[in-house]
């Protein structure tokens, strides 16, 4: 250590507590590079709570996971019985299950919010490709860890989702029933399947989750944050300092901004544990409320909220040639499209601001299309009655789901044509408000 | 830089940057290299292995013994056979007559697909005895149990002659457990291996020409 540090310290313990730890790990200068010297642009709006809101509630998922493992058991028999013993006996269980399970809904919501502010705002495009790409693997990763955690209930609703899920394996062509026999260890769900979606929960993903959540906060303050007005801050920095003009601190700033996003988040959050955990059936379906039955399906089974869309393009597909194939095709294409985006995208502005009705239309397209096929995949496929011959007696809503599948996927297809051809406004030097 | 340069210098005086290369040296590391890739997926054979049905698991497949003699005409039971609900229906003379009825509406009325029946229900009753059918009731789509709608008419339309529904994705099947064209499903409904022991008495889970 060097004579000028010695004196800067001056006699603190602390500070010398400090300087022992920096001379052997990289604490203050961590410190410096990702919070009280990490510039961020100043002109953040709403949209920019989600991401810290999403990896606070990662925290909490985790947190309750460990105090739920503790009393949970996965096991056929006594599975469901061990939910009710938490929810019945345990001091204190019925909130840290129902924080558990409004935890999944609410990292949904805040996960799908955060990936429309980077569609809105062209937050995928060079060169934040990687953060996107991270992205996109932590939100299969998060499907994953939710459906592998439905079926630890052991409800109706738990035993013919995997069922279904893990049959869509079948599906694919000539190795597709030895896969789903695979997943399952077992010729139907079953203990087995119970015991290793188990495992898959509460170890595998989550580490897997921690790792990406890792990699996606590492890209992220590599090439720093995007802004609503999608401009690079780096371009114009003070000549003096090195910093960017428009740029301000993370910490205090937005660790200030963040909070306020934390308090309000967890007022609403609060509210619906405690005034409506199931939330209509939404969060909390109330077949689940029946132990899994391996003979009877529920009269009528839909996954949860999150999944809805993607299971409604699921049972719009028909079958082709005799084979399921496409169908599930489809499903994984609809979140594995998102991947593409930062390649699909040719327009010279990133922002929404800049950007020509043409795009917005073609946004305002989409994002009508997940929310119709959100809801079509709640309800039942005859729920709108039939069209009559002149359409074959087709199911209405089926109908319906196919044309908003054709939109879903043309947002995607069509986005190198209609990104060019939009036409743009010019795009400010500095960030305005 | 200046260890770049001298390098280089080194490789020029020794005929190219092929020389410098030392391939012995290099061809150990490929070899190394080889094996231990060779090692960790020999690994992994075990752990991906370890997921497939246990010993307990196959043995859990063994044939199941059902008294029919107490299905009323029209109605049916579900028996339990590999943890799957077995159907067992037992139908009218009329629901028979109605079976080759709506032919045309199905995707595979002749049963030519050979996995989805034994060859001796490879009939237009797709049974043994014409007025009892016996089915696994999967559905063929993604696996979730049909519901029973043995009754003509109802809440499936006016045209409905009776059949089953899958509640997951709308798939329906008649009585015989064939699917209507139009359904996510693609392929009929699996009558498993079956024989009568009695009149009364049927064994699933194992075909007439093996020994029970």
């Amino acid at each position: 250590m060097t004579d000028k540090n010695k004196t800067s310290s001056s006699g603190s313990v602390l500070d010398n507590a400090l300087n022992w730890v920096d001379e052997r790990f990289p604490l203050t200068s961590n410190i410096k590079a990702h919070l009280t010297e990490y510039y961020a642009p100043k002109n953040f709006n709403f949209w920019y709570f989600f991401g810290s809101l999403a990896l606070l509630v990662l925290v909490l998922q985790i947190l309750t996971g460990i105090f739920l493992t503790m009393h949970y058991k996965p096991d056929a028999d006594l599975a469901f019985g061990s939910v009710e013993y938490i929810m019945r006996d345990v001091p204190w269980g019925w909130l840290i299950r129902y924080m558990h399970s409004t935890g999944a809904s609410m990292f949904f919501v805040v996960v799908y919010l955060h990936m429309f502010r980077g569609l809105i705002y062209g937050s995928y495009r060079t060169p934040r490709e990687l953060i996107w790409l991270f992205g996109v693997a932590i939100f299969l990763a998060l499907m994953g860890e939710a459906f592998f955690g439905y079926l630890l209930p052991w409800g109706q609703m738990s035993y013919w989702g995997a069922q279904v899920i893990v049959n869509l394996f079948s599906a694919i062509p000539f190795i597709g029933p030895d896969v789903s026999e695979w997943l399952r260890g077992d010729y139907l769900v079953s203990d087995a399947t119970l015991n290793r979606f188990f495992a898959f929960h509460v170890i595998a993903l989550p580490f897997v989750l921690a790792g990406l959540v890792m990699a996606h906060l590492i890209a992220l303050h590599e090439v720093g944050s995007n802004n609503p007005d999608g401009i690079e801050i780096k371009k114009l920095k003070d000549k003096k300092t090195g910093i960017p003009l428009d740029g301000i601190a993370f910490h205090p700033y937005y660790t200030v901004k963040d909070l306020v996003g934390v308090s309000v988040f967890l007022i609403v959050f609060s509210a619906i544990i405690f005034f409506a955990p199931e939330m209509g059936g939404y969060f909390l379906e109330a077949n689940n409320f029946v132990p899994a039955d391996p003979l009877k399906t529920p009269a009528h089974i839909a996954p949860v909220w999150y999944f809805t869309p993607y299971y409604s393009i699921l049972r719009a597909v028909p079958p082709i040639l005799n084979s399921q194939f496409p169908g599930v095709a489809a499903m994984g294409l609809s979140v594995v499209a998102f991947a593409f985006l930062p390649w699909l995208d040719k327009s010279p502005v990133k922002s929404i601001r800049y950007r020509g009705a043409l795009y917005k239309k073609w946004l305002a397209a989409f994002v009508v299309s997940f929310l119709v096929l959100g809801y079509l995949g709640t309800v039942p496929s005859n729920v709108w009655g039939q069209f009559g011959a002149w359409l074959g007696g087709a199911d209405r809503a089926t109908v319906v789901a196919r044309i908003f599948t054709v939109i879903y996927f043309l947002f995607f297809i069509l986005m190198p044509w209609y990104s060019k051809k939009d036409k743009t406004k010019p795009v400010p030097e500095r960030v305005t408000g | 830089m200046s260890d770049n340069q001298n390098d280089k210098q080194q490789a020029d005086s020794q005929g190219g940057c092929s020389a410098s290369v030392d391939l012995e040296k290099r061809n150990f590391l490929i070899a190394t290299s080889a094996v231990g890739a060779i090692g960790c997926a020999a690994v992994a054979v075990p752990f991906v292995t370890s997921m497939t049905p246990s010993e307990r698991a196959k043995a859990a497949g063994a044939p199941v013994e059902v008294d029919i003699s107490k299905i009323e005409p029209g109605s049916m039971m579900t028996a339990e056979w590999r943890g799957q609900p077995v159907w067992i229906i037992h139908r009218t003379d009329e629901m028979t007559a109605e079976l080759p009825k709506h032919n045309d509406q199905l995707s595979d009325p002749g049963c030519e697909v050979t996995s989805q029946q034994p060859e001796y229900c490879k009939n237009p009753s797709r049974s043994i005895k014409p007025n009892v059918a016996v089915v696994v009731g999967i559905c063929t789509h993604l696996g979730c149990s049909p519901t029973e709608k043995i009754k003509p008419g109802g809440d499936m339309g006016e045209n409905w002659t009776g059949g089953f529904f899958c509640p997951c994705h709308g798939s329906k099947f008649d009585l015989a457990g064939r699917v209507f064209k139009g359904s996510p499903a693609p392929i009929n409904l699996v009558v498993p291996p079956h024989k009568y022991l009695s009149d009364n008495t049927l064994l699933i889970g194992v075909d007439t020409e093996e020994k029970a």
